[in-house]
């Protein structure tokens, strides 16, 4: 049947698809410190220059980009024009009421613009090279410090990837209902916004529904496969550190590096 | 009238990744007012090519005509409504979609969203709650409150009440009983019987056997046969390599043929096993 796309994942071979989760989660976390390290020209080129290394490396094309940037394009713009008329310094252009047209006003917005650009992209570059089960299991990872003030996080992380593991299924079961409604005669697609809301209980009561019983039938069926609660459980997906590892630490360390000498 | 698929072709998710053919060059054309069984294993499109009878799918390519309506790729989803009142489809385990408060308003549902007066659809709603072989005491329960079987009456009548023209049926006796499979089967013969087409998603070869005037076999997206189930079921070797079967009479028939006791013409059905046994015994005395 359909097949859908969970997430933003997009499967491909390139080499950054082999790079383990948790160092392109970690890698993804830290660069949005480390981008407040730019603060000059040839920073932010090399913040840039890596971003765009990183995005011809997924071998994917532009548009996938473009759509993680999308979005949010609006507050990129937004933030940018608010430092590029109210900054001051610099030589003034143009000054009208409150509004000031600096040098400094021009190289702000475009820093900022390019800070938000570029901590985007690079998470849109983790979330399509990277499976949502695989990032679950990097999110358990990173979480390891809050298990030892006693947060549940093996528990936590295994709802998240019961989550993501249904969110087909229950796309699928929508796709179907919606169907079989439809088949009736019911119209999700006309009329004002009470006769809408009102034509969705066909889908939402059935959803929920068969939901409830998809959950019920899952616990059972762990339960009576001796499913405890999760100490001593050893896992399925194991996480490894491979040797291409190294080249994405590296990487961002030369990053660091550059950042901190440049700046 | 006939139903008529020419050259209909129907691609999942075009231009991604996940582009996957669903219906490949399909082209058929059925009479009305027949019984028509649609099989092939699981995969073989079965389903996509359910849903383009009353263009729950439409097709990416070629041209259906059915119930005096043309689908192209092109044609509009809201010119489609008077098509859904005349070719229904009731999904696999069709008790899924029941929302309503009591049986009764479950099962009025179609016939009001297609235009009758709430008396009418609720007259409809009885008449229909009687031929699945419902008491009329369940008729103000909530459909929730059910066992299994019974829902699925519900359902099925939910959508034969508004007696569509043409009704498909994806697998709608799978995990009943048997008495509860036999007396469904018997309903939609009935139904065909008394003027409208009955088109069946199967994998169960008696019920084609037993029910259907004419068979269409899918494999892969693709229409690999259109013909009557005494043809379909004559080549045992052939329904092998296609993942199909025959019917318990057949497969029984061709057990005796090769321990030497072949019964000519190959009997499709339990009452033409047994007519054939009967005459071989009584001729051989």
């Amino acid at each position: 049947m359909t097949k859908i796309i969970i997430g933003r994942y997009i499967p491909g071979s390139a080499l950054i698809y082999k790079f383990d989760a948790r160092g392109k989660l970690l890698v993804t976390f830290l660069f949005v410190f480390a981008i407040f390290l730019a603060n000059n020209w040839p920073t932010y080129l090399v913040a840039t220059l890596y971003t765009g290394l990183a995005i011809m490396g997924t071998g994917l094309r532009a548009h996938v980009f473009w759509d993680g940037v999308k979005p949010m394009v609006l507050l990129i713009l937004f933030t940018s024009a608010l430092q590029l008329f109210f900054s001051t310094g610099g030589t003034v252009y143009f000054h009208w009421w409150g509004l000031w047209l600096t040098s400094t006003g021009i190289v702000n917005a475009i820093f900022i613009f390019l800070r938000f650009t570029l901590i985007i992209l690079i998470s849109t570059v983790m979330t399509v090279t990277t499976q949502p089960l695989a990032i679950s299991d990097a999110m358990e990872w990173l979480l390891t410090p809050l298990k030892w003030v006693g947060v549940p996080v093996a528990q936590l992380a295994l709802v998240m990837s019961i989550a993501l593991r249904f969110v087909p299924t229950l796309f699928d079961e929508t796709l179907k209902i919606m169907n079989a409604q439809k088949a009736r005669g019911a119209d999700f697609n006309s009329g004002g916004l009470i006769k809408r809301s009102k034509a969705i209980a066909p889908l939402i009561i059935p959803l929920f529904i068969s939901s409830l019983e998809i959950a019920v039938d899952l616990a059972t069926a762990m339960e009576a496969r001796g499913y405890q609660g999760t100490s001593g459980r050893t896992r399925y997906r194991v996480l490894s550190w491979q040797k291409y590892d190294l080249l994405n630490a590296g990487a961002f360390v030369v990053l660091l590096i550059l950042l901190k000498v440049l700046g | 009238m006939s139903i008529k698929f020419k050259h209909v072709s129907y691609v999942y998710a075009p231009a991604t990744p996940f582009e996957q053919k669903g219906l490949d060059d399909v082209s058929f054309e059925l009479k009305e007012n027949q019984f028509i069984a649609l099989i092939g294993h699981t995969g073989s499109g079965k389903s996509t090519l359910m849903q383009h009878f009353n263009a729950l799918l439409q097709p990416s390519s070629g041209e259906i005509a059915l119930a005096g309506h043309r689908i192209t790729p092109t044609t509009k989803q809201r010119d489609l409504k008077t098509l859904r009142q005349q070719v229904s489809l009731v999904f696999q385990f069709p008790e899924a979609q029941l929302f309503e408060s009591t049986v009764l308003a479950d099962i009025a549902f179609g016939p009001k969203n297609f235009g009758y007066t709430d008396a009418e659809a609720k007259k409809l709603a009885l008449k229909w709650l009687e031929k699945v072989g419902l008491p009329k005491s369940i008729a103000n329960k909530s459909p929730f409150e059910l066992s299994g079987g019974q829902m699925r009456r519900v359902a099925i009548a939910g959508v034969m009440a508004y007696e569509p023209a043409i009704l498909c049926l994806d697998e709608p006796a799978a995990g009943l009983d048997p008495k509860g499979r036999h007396m469904m089967l018997e309903l939609f013969k009935a139904y065909q019987a008394r003027g409208h087409t009955v088109i069946l998603v199967t994998h169960n070869m008696d019920d084609v056997a037993d029910y259907a005037d004419d068979v269409l076999v899918m494999e892969h997206g693709r229409l690999l046969r259109h013909t009557t189930p005494s043809e379909v079921f004559k080549d045992r070797a052939w329904l092998l390599k296609h993942g199909l079967g025959q019917p318990a009479a057949s497969e029984f028939a061709a057990q005796l043929a090769e321990n030497g006791l072949p019964l000519l013409p190959q009997p499709l059905t339990l009452t033409a096993l047994t007519h054939r046994l009967v005459a071989h015994f009584k001729g051989g005395e």
